[in-house]
């Protein structure tokens, strides 16, 4: 099982070399397309989020944790209605934590998907896209610094 | 990375999305469409090569479709399972015209 720290000045142009890193871990696994697409997803919208909010107007740095691990990494008190098949197999989990303003991304209101192109807003799709593609997302404030993780079952 | 290639017949656009339409390639798709999209009243996107979409790109979609609803059409073509999949979930599937 792989875990790779990374910290990079979370700026939109570093988004690439992010979400190279993940893909690496991600191909090594031979993590199916999908779930790929959905992982990149998610890394793009949490990265993207201290990018252009955390440290704004100034920048800052991102820690990025990316670990693969052969055991379910969401905690036990999380795992409601999971069978031990849903818990067997490789996971990923990415961390990112940043030493911005405190922002808890999951306590933002999902926007309304059923309503008209002419009555939907612009934004707030991200973190939901996140909430709805990972099996796991976790929000901490500690030590001065925000903490974000998702877990994702690759395969 | 993001191939835009387009094909504009009077008041008729077809633009063809090759790649990536994520936080760093959306705004040249946006910067783009602001060039034409006025002087037309049917826009198709084709995405037989889009590999992926995040919300930035799901904006820029959503925007067309607000300004094409006033002025006229706007459909999808081509959209592969993992792209009308973010589609599905996000509600897109009901505001924009998928063929």
């Amino acid at each position: 099982m792989y875990k790779t720290n990374l910290k990079i000045l979370a700026v939109i142009d570093n988004l690439s070399k992010v979400l190279e890193q993940v893909d690496e871990q991600l191909d090594a696994e031979m993590c199916p397309m999908k779930t790929r697409m959905q992982i990149d997803i998610a890394v793009e919208e949490l990265f993207v989020n201290i990018a252009n909010y955390a440290y704004s107007p100034d920048t800052g740095d991102a820690d990025i944790t990316i670990e693969t691990l052969d055991t379910c990494p969401i905690p036990e008190d999380c795992r409601d209605g999971m069978t031990p098949e849903d818990m067997n197999g490789t996971w990923l989990r990415v961390t990112m934590s940043d030493a911005g303003t405190p922002f808890n991304p999951l306590s933002k209101e999902d926007p309304d998907v059923t309503l008209s192109a002419k009555e939907r807003r612009i934004g707030g799709l991200g973190i939901f896209m996140v909430k709805k593609s990972m099996d796991h997302m976790y929000y901490e404030y500690k030590d001065g610094k925000n903490h974000v993780s998702i877990c994702k079952k690759l395969r | 990375m993001l191939n835009i290639q387009k094909q504009i017949n009077g008041s008729e656009a077809t633009v063809c999305l090759e790649g990536r339409l994520d936080t760093t390639t959306a705004p040249e798709l946006e910067s783009d469409l602001k060039s034409f999209i006025d002087s037309i009243t049917k826009l198709v996107f084709d995405f037989e090569k889009l590999e992926y979409i995040s919300s930035a790109g799901l904006r820029v979609l959503l925007t067309a479709q607000k300004i094409m609803s006033k002025q006229g059409s706007m459909k999808l073509i081509h959209v592969k399972d993992d792209v009308n999949e973010i589609f599905e979930v996000t509600g897109f599937s009901d505001i924009l015209t998928i063929e």
